[in-house]
């Protein structure tokens, strides 16, 4: 490896040509604990893990660290940032940074570079047709209203999400939570086929270009019509509107799901009519759960069913273990998976087995596919993976 | 060293294709475009022998709606120039067309190397590289996927079928019809292509379009069902023997 440099005097010990990270604050509170290397779940694959890359910063070899690539080993759970005791915000203020400057440069794995082109020219990053947006509203089963022709004001502005509108095995949930709010009889509307991707996982893999062009054009969506807030089917969504988005002058009212759903629970329970006899486990989302403190409502909607059994894995809460979607990692798996031979989200059904649930509870769209695919890659039987609106709307049946 | 990629847009597949009332082409009121795929992997080999040898790198283009995004995109990733030509495309497009709009503003740049792609999907009259290396009077070489510059010639590598390749060497000036280039294209993030929509600028110039001198398309239509797969029930005693009496009535045995 690199050989110790001297330093004659206190030299600018910040300044590796990345801009901005050099005169970062928040970075220079680092005490080279190595707590968020030793959190992070790929820290021990990681050339450079966060602790160490401060330390290449002060050092004056930082350009070592930008000519490696682990950097897209990161997948932006927000487990650093979670564990750091000098509160530095290490996922947006450090591994974003340099996924930044490794996009600047061209040096993005092929998967995550067609993810990136297929959220510019789609507006999604499964590359699916933007006239085919609002297509699953057509086998939801029940009304839809699309915010346009007939109807410019809504009490929720729904924003469904990529994966929900367009991934088969994540749709199921865009169904259940709209059969939810018929069911409440909650005035709400979707953007349809002017809704673009939210932006926050491509701008957390380093393309801020991106995000605000996406953004951009979802204000302009915004714009046209009247709502009293936002409710996501997505964390990451809500993490968007409510804490990237304002920095770009578009400012909401924003919930997720699970909050929207937690207040009306007294409303909520009379449809509970079904008994659903099994145990479950609830995976906490990073973006939910870590990111913005979101763990309590989930579990109080899954205790309103009757019947349900709700045992915790033994990472939950702020110690959940991500299941790799995060910051470009859904579309890095191979990359992830040549360096590394294993999967998070393998890791983490393997924990839900353990446990004895029946059903993996998710709350994230992102979720589903990861854990069902780990689940077949591992070989489990006898875990189905469910997002919570399936099993509200399964209890509802 | 001069480089000129002309390029072209073709349907995107992504959106579904639709043929038009009358029956002999793409309902091109639908239409989404997108730069040719193989036009994407020239405009890299440009760009690639531009940072291995030095080159000043021109993309022509037909001035066609949604030419602009392709455009600022490739200057984004390092052509120096871009010229789109106009034309009347609403009558339709193909290779012949496209190959003399271009011939005038190819004699005019009078490029070292013309690269482009080697073929585009909705292609039905010939690629455009032989074409237009016709109307100039150079040679061509197509299925190139490597291209090393030397002063006044250039040395490729043609893929054939069965995993064949052969090291030619041509003197320039040459065209060449690109099947993939040395590395893939490269990601451009959007903040460098809005930069450059900013900062590059597009040249025009006019042209004419003569569609004259191609096939004529009497029907254009979908795949039609004509008969579906019999399968084959029962155990495998069962399914052997109705195999066997199938292909006996084939005559296959």
């Amino acid at each position: 490896m690199s050989q110790a440099v001297v330093l004659d005097k206190p030299a600018d010990l910040y300044d590796p040509n990345v801009p901005g990270l050099g005169t970062d604050p928040d970075i220079k509170h680092c005490i080279q604990c190595g707590n968020c290397s030793g959190v992070c779940p790929w820290g021990y694959v990681m050339e450079y893990p966060p602790s160490r890359m401060i330390s290449a910063l002060r050092a004056g070899i930082f350009d070592q660290v930008t000519s490696t690539d682990s950097v897209w080993m990161c997948i932006a759970c927000s487990a650093c940032t979670t564990a750091c005791p000098s509160l530095i915000p290490i996922t947006e203020h450090l591994m974003t940074r340099i996924k930044e400057e490794l996009i600047l440069a061209g040096r993005v794995p092929t998967e995550l570079q067609s993810a990136l082109e297929a959220s510019h020219r789609y507006g999604n990053p499964l590359g699916e047709s933007p006239r085919k947006r609002a297509d699953w509203t057509k086998e939801a089963g029940v009304p839809v209203p699309i915010l346009g022709k007939n109807k410019s004001h809504a009490d929720v502005l729904w924003f469904v999400g990529d994966y929900p509108a367009y991934h088969p095995n994540v749709k199921p949930t865009s169904f259940a939570l709209a059969s939810i709010f018929n069911a409440l009889g909650v005035d709400f509307g979707i953007l349809g086929n002017d809704e673009h991707s939210d932006g926050d996982s491509q701008r957390l893999a380093g393309e801020q270009g991106l995000f605000e062009t996406l953004a951009e054009k979802n204000a302009r969506a915004f714009n046209k019509y009247s709502f009293n807030e936002i409710v996501t089917t997505d964390p990451h969504a809500y993490n968007a509107f409510r804490n990237a988005y304002p920095e770009l002058g578009i400012t909401y009212p924003v919930q997720h799901y699970t909050q929207y759903l937690a207040e009306r629970i007294e409303q909520l329970k009379p449809f509970l009519r079904k008994e659903v006899k099994a145990t479950v486990t609830y995976h906490d989302p990073c973006y939910l759960g870590r990111v913005n403190g979101i763990y309590d409502e989930p579990r109080q909607l899954i205790e309103a069913i009757r019947g349900i059994e709700l045992v915790e894995m033994p990472h939950h809460r702020e110690t959940s273990l991500c299941c790799g979607g995060g910051g470009g990692g859904m579309w890095l798996d191979g990359y992830q998976w040549e360096k590394s031979h294993a999967r998070t989200s393998e890791w983490r059904v393997k924990e839900a087995q353990k446990t004895g649930a029946q059903i993996l509870v998710v709350a994230c769209p992102y979720e589903k596919p990861r854990f069902q695919d780990a689940i077949k890659t591992v070989r489990i039987d006898n875990l189905e993976v469910m997002d919570l609106t399936e099993l509200l709307a399964k209890a509802m049946k | 060293m001069k480089i000129v990629v002309p390029i072209q847009l073709v349907p995107d597949l992504v959106e579904d294709l639709e043929i038009s009332p009358d029956g002999t082409s793409f309902d091109y009121e639908n239409l989404v475009w997108i730069i040719n795929e193989f036009d994407d992997h020239a405009i890299e080999q440009a760009i690639l022998i531009k940072e291995k040898s030095g080159a000043e790198v021109t993309i022509l283009a037909p001035d066609m709606e949604d030419i602009d995004d392709p455009l600022f995109t490739a200057a984004a990733k390092g052509a120096d120039k871009l010229l789109k030509i106009s034309g009347d495309f609403d009558a339709g497009i193909n290779n012949h067309a496209l190959s003399k709009l271009f011939t005038p503003a190819l004699r005019s740049l009078q490029p070292d190397l013309i690269l482009t792609g080697v073929s585009n999907h909705d292609g039905l009259d010939g690629a455009l590289g032989p074409l237009m290396a016709h109307h100039l009077g150079l040679p061509y070489i197509g299925y190139v996927s490597s291209v090393t510059v030397d002063g006044e010639k250039a040395t490729v590598h043609k893929d054939y079928p069965g995993g064949l390749k052969a090291r030619l060497k041509v003197k320039l000036p040459a065209v060449l019809g690109i099947t993939s280039s040395e590395t893939p294209p490269r990601y451009v993030p959007v903040s460098k292509v809005r930069q450059s929509m900013k900062t590059s600028q597009i040249d025009e110039l006019e042209g004419e379009m003569d569609l004259s001198g191609v096939a004529t398309i009497e029907r254009m239509y979908e795949p039609e069902v004509t008969e579906k797969a019999e399968m084959l029930n029962g155990d495998i005693a069962d399914i052997s023997n109705q195999l066997v009496k199938i292909l006996k009535e084939q005559g296959l045995i």
